[in-house]
């Protein structure tokens, strides 16, 4: 078994998730927020939520193009570079993986369809109706693979045989309780993307005092979301340090940075860990915490890493920090969406600059936060690929050699990073142009399958405008 | 056994469907008009995509159903496989970015035509190796990175661009007017010719080097009533290309293609990797493939497949040269 082959291949997937997540999950926000868009829209007959839904459907259109084509690489990339975890585990993560491409099929191929050029051709409701359901379908898609991951983090509902995990309880694998807390999760990160990413934009052009009203439903409806998800988020963040707490001791004690039991256990703020050293340096930490986040107890017992065989002990470095970088991105998170809303409330952020400055400038922060998060789940389940079960360096491909992985991982490299740069610049384009006087008119032969080619749209003439705005008074 | 049928179905319809727009992307190189690549570009534009998704479906379903399969077959492929996918993603963004620029244009176009090329010929070279059979020992594959290439297989990655092309040509034939239209009329004389020569070929070298393959066509005689129906398929093509009626083409050489894809099927069956994974040996416990099957394989599949006629019949007719952006 090579070694070279097995870091290539863990660095190849972490590219390639990490290219990829970034697009669901920002696409999963902004359909739940085209969708509320939509129906206040259609309940209020504001002029100025339908121009600002069809600016973020074009949005919308592009990052779920990147998605999608980003995407394809992993539906492969299990049978490639990870062979052997493919054939074992191929009975439940097949179907769960087959379920995420046929509802995701299903939904590109209807919904998305008639949100792009079906505006004209359905009675209002049934729009809405249409909204919802893409929204539903990349929900569904982000439950499918969270069902796929939640299984590798906590294996249930499966017997052995043969060599392969068989599953005998199906209920057990959609129902596990891991799955119902890191799934929420996931789906509270998406809406907090799409909530930071509208506000941030609605900032941005009253920093720019330019399309004033569109601007302020962006900011307000942004801001108000996100002062409402981010605690909810915090809950949630909780309940999955419970389950790690239970099913992953070894985890549990990397990102808490903790050596040795500890009774009553201290809260680790800032360290560097020394693993050589098996302890931390420059370590601030506040007594007791620790018992009382792990178990809600002034007086539990936790247990360290030196607990477990070096063997079974995942990295502590990476963990560790990426959890306090989460942590923090939720923190600032709070801070501004908190003191914006109430700002809002007192009808004074316009005036306050500096707030405007602060929103527009945090819209990197919940990407940062869901990719630390993926990176504590991932590396510190480590050394396994199924938990307790699978190690990663036997579900590789074995006879996988250095030179094939080296050269996929740079030809990758090269090929994300030409689509990834022109795909973002092409958005931030799209952003600066702004929302004002354009309209996505259905074309005549642009079609859903190709969810870019919304952003062809047409200036319109001010008599078309007049038009379109005495359709939609 | 449903999944079989499934399994079939997807990977024919992406064969057939990606085919000709693969095949469109190779002559796309053969022109440097604006005009007629604009033309071309229009006749497949709005159904790429959709095509595409048979390649991820047929892909997860093999793992879902078939894992050892999924397993043995893309480790072995690790190689082509990645390449073939870098080609995809590549024109696949290419449709969408070379209308945004003009000045970089080139590197789109070069894009659309070098991916095209090179996943259908990792296809090709793919179903070549699979003929002459993988190093596989005890369900494992054991040839190294380089062990599906062989000249044979290399022949066959050659005759699936020949073949794509051609089906391209006919796709254009039916969908495009003038300019376009006449100039693929042109090609498929040339382009048949050289498929049915590197078939001759392709025959020639099984038969020489006593692939296992023929000894199974020798074994069941029925088989032969596949290259038959290519043989009437492709008389009827020839016979519709002189009297330019546009629609026919197109079909026939689809007809060859679907009775090749049966002669390959069958004279593989019953096995799945030929000749050392069966159907049967390579199927998911009784637990997976029932879970698939009461959601995904008898609701989402078949309104899948209504969807793809649905899409098509939309966007049936020619594309008016006229119109000035897709």
């Amino acid at each position: 078994m090579d070694l070279t082959a097995l870091l290539l291949s863990r660095l190849q997937f972490a590219f390639t998730v990490s290219f990829h997540i970034i697009f669901p999950s920002f696409t999963i926000g902004l359909a739940a927020w085209l969708t509320v868009l939509e129906a206040l829209h259609l309940v209020t007959g504001r002029p100025a939520y339908r121009l600002v839904f069809e600016f973020w459907l074009k949005v919308f259109g592009v990052a779920f193009g990147l998605g999608v084509v980003s995407g394809i690489l992993m539906a492969f990339q299990f049978g490639t570079n990870w062979s052997v975890l493919a054939r074992m585990s191929g009975p439940i993560q097949g179907p769960l993986l087959a379920y995420e491409t046929f509802t995701a099929f299903f939904l590109e191929a209807s919904f998305f369809g008639i949100l792009l050029f079906g505006r004209a051709r359905v009675p209002p409701w049934f729009y809405l109706f249409s909204t919802a359901m893409v929204a539903l379908g990349t929900t569904l898609s982000a439950f499918w693979i969270m069902a796929n991951n939640s299984w590798m983090q906590v294996p249930v509902g499966y017997v052995m045989e043969n060599g392969a995990f068989v599953p005998d309880d199906w209920l057990k694998i959609l129902f596990s309780p891991v799955l119902w807390v890191r799934f929420p999760h996931m789906l509270l990160a998406s809406y907090l993307t799409g909530a930071f990413c509208v506000a941030a934009t609605g900032a941005w052009y009253l920093l720019r005092r330019e399309f004033h009203t569109e601007a302020r439903i962006m900011l307000k409806m942004g801001l108000f979301f996100a002062a409402v998800l981010v605690p909810v988020q915090g809950l949630f963040g909780h309940f999955n340090g419970d389950y790690v707490h239970n099913y992953q001791p070894a985890k549990f004690a990397a990102i808490e940075g903790r050596w040795h039991d500890q009774q009553p256990a201290a809260e680790v703020l800032f360290a560097i860990p020394d693993p050589e050293a098996e302890t931390n340096h420059f370590q601030i930490a506040i007594p007791v915490l620790g018992s009382l986040i792990g178990s809600m107890s002034f007086t539990s017992k936790e247990a360290g890493l030196t607990d477990f065989r070096p063997q079974d002990r995942p990295p502590v470095i990476i963990p560790f920090f990426t959890f306090r970088i989460m942590v923090g991105c939720w923190l600032i998170m709070l801070l501004v969406a908190w003191a914006g809303s109430y700002l809002i409330y007192k009808e004074r952020i316009e005036q306050t600059r500096l707030l405007l400055w602060l929103t527009f400038l945090s819209f990197p922060l919940p990407f940062i936060a869901i990719l630390t998060g993926w990176y504590t789940a991932e590396v510190g389940r480590q050394p396994w690929t199924v938990y307790g079960v699978l190690r990663t360096a036997e579900a590789v491909t074995p006879f996988l050699t250095a030179r094939a992985a080296s050269t996929s991982l740079v030809v990758f490299c090269v090929v994300y990073s030409f689509i990834f740069a022109f795909g973002t610049y092409y958005i931030y384009r799209l952003l600066r142009a702004g929302p004002e006087g354009r309209l996505v008119l259905p074309q005549p032969t642009a079609i859903p399958n190709r969810p870019m080619s919304v952003v062809d749209e047409h200036h319109l003439t001010p008599a078309a405008r007049r038009v379109a705005a005495g359709e939609y008074p | 056994m449903f999944w079989v049928a499934v399994l079939a179905v997807s990977i024919l319809l992406y064969v057939l469907l990606d085919g000709f727009d693969l095949g469109v992307g190779i002559l796309f190189g053969l022109t440097r008009s604006e005009e007629r690549r604009h033309a071309m570009l229009s006749a497949v534009a709005p159904i790429w995509d959709g095509n595409e998704t048979w390649l991820i479906v047929a892909a997860v379903v093999l793992w879902g159903a078939f894992p050892v399969v999924y397993a043995t077959l893309f480790s072995a492929f690790y190689l082509p496989l990645l390449l073939m996918l870098a080609g995809l993603i590549l024109r696949g963004v290419a449709f969408e970015y070379r209308y945004k620029t003009e000045r970089m244009r080139w590197i789109w176009d070069a894009g659309f035509v070098g991916g095209s090329l090179v996943a259908t010929f990792i296809q090709g070279m793919t179903v070549g190796a699979l003929v002459e059979e993988l190093p596989i020992s005890n369900g494992q594959y054991v040839g190294g990175e380089f062990g599906w290439f062989s000249p044979f297989a290399v022949l066959c990655g050659i005759g699936l661009c020949l073949g794509y092309a051609l089906l391209g040509a006919c796709w254009l034939v039916r969908k495009c007017e003038g300019d376009v239209r006449e100039e693929a009329y042109r090609l498929i004389p040339y382009l048949s010719i050289a498929l049915l020569a590197f078939l001759v070929v392709v025959f020639a070298y099984a038969l020489a080097e006593k692939l296992q393959v023929t000894q199974r066509w020798l074994e069941r005689p029925y088989l032969f009533v596949f290259p038959a129906i290519g043989v009437i398929a492709a008389l009827l093509a020839a016979e519709s290309v002189r009297s330019r009626r546009d629609e026919v083409p197109f079909y026939m050489v689809a007809l060859i293609f679907v009775a090749a894809f049966g002669t390959l099927a069958i004279s593989f069956w019953p096995y799945m990797i030929p000749f050392s994974i069966t159907i049967e040996e390579a199927a998911a416990p009784h637990s997976s493939l029932a879970f698939m099957f009461w959601g995904a394989g008898i609701i989402v599949f078949p309104l899948m497949l209504l969807y793809t006629v649905i899409s098509y019949s939309v966007f049936r007719g020619k594309v008016r040269p006229t119109a000035d952006r897709y």
